[in-house]
């Protein structure tokens, strides 16, 4: 029999309804898994009492009848949403001992929802990292090892903590945020389901800034389904995020019907990259059969413009972040450095910043900061401002088409080791973006389902991109790739 | 509206140890905007505030918190441009400036550099009657005000209070298009003026929410002409950005001691720097605040937590309905419609509540007289006072009634002002006929009446009557006498009339 901390959403519903669990047990059951896995090092703040209040509400609201679908469910929550009396760091020892007074959209809903929060996840600081090696909490662990290998692995980045707790069944499901793919790539590091849904279709109030232009929260989930039901949780309109949109919020769940007989699938030939290994081809490949499959038409379309993407990705983000971290000055809350005789204001603000951020998250404030300095301002920015124009031209003309959903490779690679990346370029790095910033660049859904293994055992994800508002039909994509794929592997619990 | 039409006042010249200059002058003028909430957020914009009370999440930056516009101050921005005649526009959008300073949580100030949401305008600045200036207006932007540091609390420490982060101003920035100290002063008291006829700013400077940047430079006579037929800054000067004034004083002497002080350079061969500068009212100077070099590098870019501020014609086309009649016009109509003097409309047109009680003791009376009593007798009894129409101990119907009682002739001027005094001090509120009637005041018009008085002083003064018709001027002797007589009850009218008759002039 499965143990309650492995169950799904959907099923943990079910039972919940049924009254065959209570939200109490569920919770306990993943209280007892998160403190067996410190070795994952995925939540970095546990929050037992909160959860078992929440259990304990939502198992009244379940017997009084009045239970949403995710009522009674335990969820992790990323670092980077602030949670009402909880430390919301960031991963940043600039956010050192940080307790907001307020709960972040997103979380306030799936507390609405009767979601029970667990803790708070790991992640790179400030989101910044493919990784999650630039934590101030040290890295989260891939759950998925190489073969025999004990080599430990990333989880991938930024929401690797998200990533690392959901694939090693410490919570049902757990938030994320994308920015250039940090939903995306660690699910498919982790062999999970993660979406990125419209910009705009979740509310960034409460969500500690990185790129307000790109950045988007997303559920990270065991499958499809779940991903259906958790987003439908966490988004909707908030008037407090002017980026916000003002509509409504359609059943997702309700558009797995598994049926995608007809629609168009576009195959973006500009992803298929020099040197990408025969893996991930062949994955591709194999992803593209299983939709022909389902009744799909096969699409070799053109996004002429992708190449640039990574580039004016890696201005705009930075660009948004220099100026978004600006206000992690030691004046008001967390860390503020000791002074010396004689320092005055830029010696604090120096000292505090200099010791408060990580060296990843000091490159992106010296690369935005330059990025946007008179002189630099045209040459840079605004150039990648037209790029990104251009990039979500490409995709308006593929839709305009009559282009239903892309699929692409989730990453480059599997996961690969903790520490191997230590010594490289930055650049090398940010590869790991490269199938993803596109969308957030464009603004639009991308989920990431896993649907195979490597050589080595480790689960690789395919992308599907789809029409701005139109998750629904985009899980359902993903849904159909899903049940044909039949991606069943789990880790092997060695932790 | 009656257009009143007016000659540009001459530039004003200031003599070097050389030769001649004359200066060019262009401000920014930063307004609060009149409204109880944020630009971005639903705190208080109280004045005077125990320090850091109005201060919501994202007025203090803490993380994730984010900024939504307030709808209020979009719409003063866009009275405030109409009341410059100024283009708005549909749609405007938001910047951030970037700059590190502990009372700018953020670390930068949301702005508008690139689409201002008010574009080109105009304001006549009066400078005397049938002279005033011209200045165009460049644009209006809207943007947070910061904080406030406090270093003077603690030796070691400095201590911020954030009640003003975020609060809304309008920074209107006019075109070099002043020519003196005293015109940028006009031309601040017009702005000021105009907006409290708005209501959109309050005008209180000495709060701080009307402030001025202002940029001076000087040039020989000529230059500024070929400036103009050509658009080419080349003839002008480099100028220099006095900041932050809030007194028109202050304006007036750090424009006179910059500009000065920029003559002083180029006649000794040196070149003035461009540069940003502050003036000291104690010592009566201005001294480098930072250089060109050193000025900040504001990395604008758009702010990407709000979308375009896009508004409708029919928006902006309800708030030019809702316009109340500015300053220019009623100046135009009270010269026309009451017969008085431009200098007397512009007294009473200074400030909406003057004009309107004004227009109240006007209202079906001989217009000239109401503005002679209001200016003379009412506001400069209020001046002595530090009174204003609000606290006024004579109202509007109070007065109104007393030029009543001189029109129907049954007091005279003089009795008028004895029963303005009345009603100043001892009767209050009084109604003016009743107290007039109780102490006695009452105009003698009853001509057999006066007539026997100028018979009697006639009859008894020979040797002036004949000299008086060698000398007409002499008969006032005799209306005086009259007076005297009737215990200055007699119409004066109807007494020089008998006296000139009587005595055959």
């Amino acid at each position: 029999m499965t143990k309650l901390n492995e169950l799904t959403i959907a099923a943990a519903r079910d039972m919940l309804r049924k009254g065959e669990v209570t939200s109490a047990e569920l919770t306990e059951a993943c209280l007892s898994a998160i403190d067996g896995a410190g070795a994952l090092n995925a939540f970095v703040h546990k929050t037992p009492e909160i959860a078992r209040d929440r259990a304990a509400a939502a198992d009244q609201r379940i017997k009084a009848g009045e239970a949403p679908a995710m009522c009674g469910i335990p969820v992790g929550i990323k670092d980077l949403f602030c949670t009402r009396g909880v430390p919301s760091q960031a991963a940043s020892n600039i956010l050192k001992g940080f307790k907001p007074e307020y709960e972040s959209t997103v979380s306030q809903q799936l507390v609405d929802a009767g979601a029970v929060m667990l803790g708070k996840l790991n992640m790179d600081e400030f989101a910044m990292g493919s990784s999650n090696e630039t934590s101030c909490y040290g890295n989260a662990v891939n759950p998925w090892r190489r073969g025999n290998d004990d080599a430990a692995l990333t989880p991938g980045g930024s929401s690797g903590g998200s990533a690392s707790a959901v694939a090693a069944d410490l919570c049902l499901g757990a938030t994320g945020t994308d920015t250039g793919g940090s939903i995306r790539q660690p699910a498919a590091f982790t062999g999970i389901t993660g979406i990125k849904p419209t910009y705009g279709r979740c509310s960034r109030w409460g969500i500690v800034a990185f790129a307000s232009s790109l950045d988007q929260a997303g559920p990270m989930t065991k499958d499809v389904r779940d991903a259906a039901i958790m987003l439908g949780a966490m988004c909707g309109h908030d008037p407090k995020d002017s980026t916000s949109a003002d509509l409504p919020v359609p059943d997702f769940e309700a558009a797995l019907t598994g049926d995608i007989r007809g629609k168009k699938i576009g195959i973006p030939r500009e992803y298929r990259m020099d040197g990408m290994p025969d893996e991930i081809e062949k994955l591709w490949a194999d992803g593209t059969a299983m939709l022909k499959d389902a009744g799909a038409e096969i699409v070799d379309i053109s996004l002429p413009h992708t190449k640039y993407a990574l580039p004016a990705y890696y201005v705009v983000a930075p660009a948004e972040a220099s100026s978004n971290l600006a206000r992690y000055d030691g004046v008001r809350y967390g860390h503020r450095a000791k002074l010396g005789q004689g320092d005055g204001i830029t010696e604090m603000y120096e000292k505090t910043r200099a010791e408060g951020f990580g060296h990843e998250v000091q490159r992106r404030v010296m690369i935005g900061t330059y990025v946007l300095s008179a002189g630099f301002y045209d040459a840079y920015y605004n150039r990648a401002r037209k790029v990104r124009a251009l990039i979500k031209r490409d995709f308006e003309t593929v839709f305009a088409d009559g282009i239903d959903a892309i699929l692409t490779p989730a990453t480059p690679s599997a996961a690969f080791g903790l520490g191997e990346m230590a010594e490289a370029d930055p650049i090398a790095m940010y590869l790991n973006d490269v199938f993803t910033v596109t969308v957030n660049l464009a603004g639009l859904p991308g989920v990431a389902v896993p649907t195979g293994l490597d050589r080595q055992g480790l689960p690789l994800g395919l992308q599907l991109i789809g029409r701005p508002w139109e998750e629904g039909a985009l899980l359902n994509h993903a849904y159909v790739l899903e049940r044909a794929a039949g991606f069943v592997a789990r880790p092997a619990k060695w932790w | 509206m009656l257009d009143l039409t007016y000659e540009a006042p001459k530039p004003k010249v200031i003599s070097g140890a050389k030769e001649d200059w004359e200066l060019v002058i262009g401000l920014e003028v930063h307004a609060q905007v009149a409204s109880n909430a944020k630009l971005f957020s639903g705190a208080s914009t109280t004045f005077g505030a125990e320090p850091n009370s109005n201060v919501a999440f994202v007025d203090a930056a803490m993380p994730g918190m984010l900024p939504v516009i307030n709808e209020y101050c979009v719409a003063q921005a866009v009275k405030t441009g109409l009341g410059l005649k100024a283009g708005i526009n549909l749609r405007s959008a938001f910047d951030r400036k970037n700059y590190f300073y502990p009372d700018l949580p953020q670390g930068y100030q949301i702005s508008q550099l690139y689409h201002p949401i008010v574009g080109e305008g105009e304001v006549i600045v009066d400078m005397g009657p049938g002279i005033a200036r011209r200045v165009r207006i460049e644009r209006i932007h809207i943007e947070q005000d910061a904080g406030k540091s406090i270093h003077d609390l603690d030796p070691t420490m400095s201590f911020v209070d954030l009640n003003r982060t975020g609060v809304a101003l309008m920074e209107i920035v006019s075109r070099p298009d002043i020519r003196g100290p005293e015109e940028a002063a006009a031309y601040v008291g017009k702005l000021r003026q105009i907006m409290r006829y708005l209501g959109t700013c309050d005008g209180n400077m000495q709060n701080g929410n009307l402030r001025a940047d202002v940029n001076v430079s000087i040039c020989r006579p000529g230059d500024y002409e070929k400036y103009q037929a050509t658009g080419d800054f080349g003839h002008l000067g480099t100028r220099c950005e006095i900041k932050n004034m809030n007194s028109m004083r202050f304006i007036q002497q750090a424009i006179e001691y910059e500009a000065r002080r920029q003559i002083a350079i180029v006649e000794d061969g040196g070149k003035v720097v461009q540069e940003t500068r502050l003036y000291d009212p104690d010592k009566g100077e201005t001294r480098s605040m930072r250089s060109k070099e050193e000025a900040h590098d504001y990395r604008y870019f758009p702010c990407p937590d709000l979308l375009p501020l896009e508004i409708e014609q029919a928006w902006v086309d309800d708030i030019a309905a809702s316009m109340p009649e500015l300053p220019d016009a009623k100046k135009a109509r009270f010269v026309g419609d009451y017969g008085m003097t431009e200098y007397d409309a512009n007294v009473l047109t200074a400030e909406v509540e003057n004009a309107a009680f004004f227009e109240e003791v006007a209202k079906g009376r001989d217009g000239k007289q109401a503005a002679n009593w209001v200016i003379n007798e009412l506001f400069g009894r209020l001046n002595k006072e530090g009174l204003t129409v609000e606290t006024t101990p004579v109202s509007a119907a109070q007065l109104g009634g007393m030029l009543d009682l001189i029109a129907k002739g049954d007091i005279s001027g003089k009795m008028a002002k004895d029963l303005f005094e009345l009603l100043w001090t001892t009767e209050k509120g009084g109604d003016p006929a009743e107290v007039a009637a109780k102490h006695g005041m009452k105009q003698v018009t009853d001509t057999g009446a006066i007539e026997a008085a100028v018979d009697e002083v006639i009859a008894a003064n020979p040797a002036q009557v004949e000299k008086a018709k060698a000398n007409p001027k002499l008969a006032g002797w005799f209306v005086g006498q009259v007076l005297k007589a009737t215990g200055g009850k007699a119409n004066p009218a109807a007494v020089n009339e008998l006296v000139a008759k009587k005595l055959g002039l």
